[in-house]
């Protein structure tokens, strides 16, 4: 994680030979699979055995759960609330997703791909639901409303927000990614050619304010403004009258 | 000045470009400051409607992000991806 040159991920797993020649997996992958394996896990074992009085991982759960309802009722109102399950899945795992560099490895989010790839779901999970709400017709109408002037502006509007949303996750993530390891690398030049320390000592205590806003911080605000986000533009996409 | 390769050339401009275009977190730093200036008064004039205007002040500041991000993109493309190297 620490290294300036490359900025990419790294390929850990690859294949010379057999079925699977040519492929390889970075640690984008690696890690979106352990991540979504772990929430999967921290799901069914606070989802176990369901009591009245909710006591160790079940009360955890039961405040995540109440936090993304009571979020998802505030932002997109009450006729929403079928979304909730899916933006707390999001926020869950873009949380963890992000923190990865908490623990020193580097975050899922910090690859293009993968805030892309979310985007596109996004993207069409909010064209979809327009679709849905408002009736074909009435979807491609209202790319000419107020007046069919605006239609190629409304067209780009849809288009650059999943380009915007994956850039602005991905940006965040990885600048503090770069900075974590300009900081890393300055320190430990300092402390092996300045000081002529044996081991790299300076880098222990000092980047602890860095760690806490661009690990801890950094990931609850994107997760938030992310979901955010997803949240307002859906429930602008099924905005009808009757509400 | 004739002893300059010209990939050196294109690199060193390259460079010089991507630290103009991070000139853009001049401006978002002066909106997102009004902002949150903006918030904090209404909060001190509301305190019960912290939790709203948090929310909504955090929504705005991620789109007002948005054009200094863009910056970053560029300036990091420039840096690690250059494609004016390649059309040498």
């Amino acid at each position: 994680m620490h290294d300036v040159s490359n900025i990419g991920p790294r390929v850990i797993i690859w294949f010379d030979e057999g079925p699977f020649k040519g492929l390889y997996i970075t640690e984008t992958v690696f890690w979106a699979i352990i991540v979504s394996v772990g929430v999967i896990i921290f799901t069914l074992v606070s989802a176990r055995r369901l009591e009245r009085d909710p006591k160790g991982a079940q009360g955890v759960a039961e405040l995540i759960v109440e936090f993304t309802y009571n979020m998802v009722r505030n932002t997109m109102g009450k006729h929403c609330i079928g979304f909730a399950p899916f933006i707390g899945t999001l926020f869950l795992y873009l949380l963890f997703a992000n923190a990865l560099g908490l623990i020193g490895f580097r975050p899922v989010t910090s690859d293009m791909n993968m805030t892309f790839a979310l985007s596109i779901l996004v993207f069409f999970l909010i064209q979809v639901n327009s679709m849905r709400s408002r009736g074909v017709i009435g979807y491609f109408r209202h790319f000419c409303e107020p007046y069919p002037l605006m239609l190629p502006i409304k067209i780009i509007e849809d288009f650059t927000f999943p380009i915007s949303l994956s850039f602005r996750l991905f940006g965040n993530i990885l600048a503090g990614v770069i900075i974590m390891a300009l900081v890393f690398s300055g320190l430990g030049f300092l402390s092996e050619s300045v000081l002529h320390l044996p081991i790299p000592l300076l880098e222990a205590v000092f980047p602890l304010p860095l760690n806490a806003f661009f690990d801890i911080f950094e990931p609850i605000l994107q997760a938030f403004v992310f979901s955010m986000l997803t949240m307002s533009f859906i429930a602008k996409a099924i905005a009808t009258h009757e509400h | 000045m004739s002893n300059i390769t010209p990939e050196a050339f294109v690199l060193g401009l390259s460079a010089i470009g991507s630290a103009i275009v991070m000139f853009v977190g001049f401006g978002v730093g002066l909106g997102q400051g009004l902002a949150t200036g903006k918030a904090v008064e209404s909060i001190a004039r509301q305190p019960e409607a912290k939790g709203d205007i948090m929310s909504t002040m955090f929504a705005g500041l991620a789109m007002t992000e948005t054009s200094v991000i863009f910056a970053l993109i560029v300036a990091l493309v420039l840096l690690f991806a250059n494609p004016l190297v390649g059309k040498l």
